[in-house]
């Protein structure tokens, strides 16, 4: 090794950590944040590039190379096809690749341990099993929740006593990996350690709603984040270290706050579980009728309204009907109509992204209320016109106590003197709650895609001249 | 690595991490969820070391699988947030949110 490439690998690697740090200060404010990421991106690579050189590396250049073209291009494409609607569900998946990779690198860690390459002091593989721990969870975690949210598994999944068998399976996971600390890695005791660890994970996951998934996502970023950072203590690249913690502390922020909005505490997202519920409310809360409107009735009961409040939802986002949205709400507001918009903290599947489809279709920011601002407007409202949100306007939040969203904040569209509920088809929502709002004597059902409804609204507004 | 000195480095990283997303608002919570995400992709520089270092088939193996998620995590994660935040870039030229 030259000594020139002694130093231009640790200098890489600190310019990285620098600009990592430099990319997820500019998230604070979108004018910055793209220019943060691009410099993110290059640190990226330079590190990338710089440890073929990196003094432990010895061979294999080949398989790296195959390697990192192969899930790069991959990726690349993936990422790129992919609908901005199915995005949380691929922040799982990437997200949960580097939790994999994290418990790759502690296998091959304690493998080299195993046949006597590596030397590890106590600490050193104490922080190992652990990084395996949490990046296994992280890895198998998420990729149940990608499954959970691409719809390849709805039913949150329960039996009997899984609380205390998910307990069982932690305490293996954690034996196994007091066993190796203190009797040194076999590889059959590594296998066991890794399966378990990663059945943690799934059972973790399995159980909890789909409507959840976005508070499980960014904790097991935080996890990911956490597992990297100990990797990087292990393998002494404090890049790692520094990038990994950094977004393992503001992960758990994040999780906390997207917690928050839901109005329910970590522990209760993790444990109490959405699903378990499922079966009762189903069952229960079908009581009455669900009554249709077409386009034109609801067209001309917005148009002779003094106020309307749009409530956009996931359903919008699946439609593209920000645009259309946008101009029924000039055409009304051209006749005189106020409208405004109320958007729910977890309204969609991604919080802001609302926010970030309206502001794209040009609807200013002061049109657009957070849910404490509004929900005391709802009774002087003589239209509320739920577009494709459902979970997020449930009265049952408030008034049904045994409804697995019982308690959680929502918009109180119910209270408002006409709802128009705009909705795809008569299913229940992500969650597979049923919605009470449905059933109310001041809710209409306008079905159809957001888009085309939206259509048919300005035709019959302009129709009545 | 001194103990001492990786725990201070946690530290610090730790508070810097709170810090930095502390005022980060609301609308922008799943761009910088998916721009974490990014970042951890570092992970793929440790791959490559192991990797790097792997002798026998199961080293190689998995050394292998550990570059090859670390990548998928950057390059991903990358265009997922890219992909975002080219969103907002039409939102940028509006006026100003309030605060």
């Amino acid at each position: 090794m030259m000594p020139a490439l002694d130093f231009l690998v640790p200098a890489v690697y600190f310019a990285a950590a620098v600009m990592f740090i430099y990319g997820l200060k500019g998230m604070s404010s979108p004018v910055t944040a793209r220019s943060g990421m691009i410099w993110a991106g290059v640190a990226m690579l330079l590190a990338v590039l710089v440890t073929f050189f990196h003094p432990k590396v010895e061979g294999n250049y080949l398989l790296m190379i195959i390697a990192l073209v192969s899930a790069s291009a991959v990726a690349w494409w993936w990422a790129r096809i992919v609908a901005m609607t199915d995005m949380p569900q691929m922040i799982a998946l990437y997200n949960g690749m580097g939790g994999g990779s994290a418990a790759a690198i502690a296998a091959v860690e304690l493998l080299k341990l195993h046949s006597g390459q590596v030397q590890m002091v106590p600490t050193t593989l104490l922080v190992a099993c652990f990084g395996a721990i949490i990046g296994s969870i992280a890895f198998s975690g998420s990729m149940v929740a990608y499954a959970k949210l691409q719809g390849w598994m709805r039913k949150s999944w329960r039996f009997p006593g899984q609380q205390a068998f998910n307990l069982l399976v932690f305490a293996a996971t954690i034996g196994l990996g007091v066993w190796i600390f203190i009797d040194g890695p076999t590889p059959t005791l590594l296998l066991l350690f890794f399966m378990a660890s990663l059945l943690a994970g799934i059972l973790l996951t399995v159980p909890i709603g789909g409507a959840d998934m976005p508070v499980v996502i960014s904790l097991y970023n935080a996890l990911t984040g956490l597992a990297v950072g100990f990797k990087g203590y292990v393998l002494e690249i404090p890049a790692l270290m520094i990038a990994g913690i950094v977004v393992g502390a503001a992960g758990t922020v994040l999780t906390q706050l997207m917690a928050k909005a839901m109005n329910r505490s970590l522990t209760n997202v993790l444990f109490a579980g959405f699903g378990k519920a499922d079966e009762d409310a189903a069952a229960g809360a079908a009581s009455g009728e669900m009554r249709a409107i077409d386009a034109t009735d609801a067209a001309i009961q917005m148009a002779y309204a003094e106020k309307v409040i749009i409530v956009p939802g996931y359903g919008l986002a699946v439609a593209q009907a920000q645009h259309k949205i946008w101009e029924l709400t000039e055409l009304l507001t051209s006749r005189g109509v106020k409208v405004t918009f109320a958007i729910h903290p977890v309204a969609g599947r991604m919080p802001g992204h609302m926010n970030v489809l309206l502001a794209e279709a040009g609807v200013p920011y002061d049109l657009i209320y957070d849910l404490e601002d509004i929900n005391a407007q709802f009774p002087t409202t003589d239209v509320a016109l739920v577009i494709g949100a459902n979970d997020v306007v449930n009265p049952a939040a408030r008034k049904d106590s045994s409804s697995p969203i019982f308690g959680m904040p929502i918009l109180d569209v119910d209270r408002s003197r006409n709802c128009i509920v705009v909705k795809r088809g008569k299913g229940t929502g992500f969650s597979g709650i049923e919605n009470l709002l449905f059933f109310e004597d001041n809710t209409r059902m306008l079905y159809g895609d957001a888009q085309k409804v939206a259509q048919a609204l300005i035709a019959g507004i302009k129709s009545l001249g | 690595m001194e103990g001492w000195i990786a725990l201070y480095i946690f530290m610090l990283a730790a508070f810097t991490g709170i810090e930095v997303i502390r005022r980060v608002p609301a609308i922008l919570h799943t761009p910088l969820m998916s721009g974490s995400n990014f970042i951890h992709g570092i992970v793929v520089v440790g791959g490559m070391v192991v990797l790097g270092m792997a002798d026998t088939t199961a080293e190689i193996v998995v050394g292998f699988i550990a570059v090859f998620l670390g990548a998928g995590n950057a390059v991903g994660g990358y265009v997922v947030t890219e992909r975002m935040l080219e969103m907002f870039k039409s939102s940028g030229t509006k006026p100003e949110k309030k605060d």
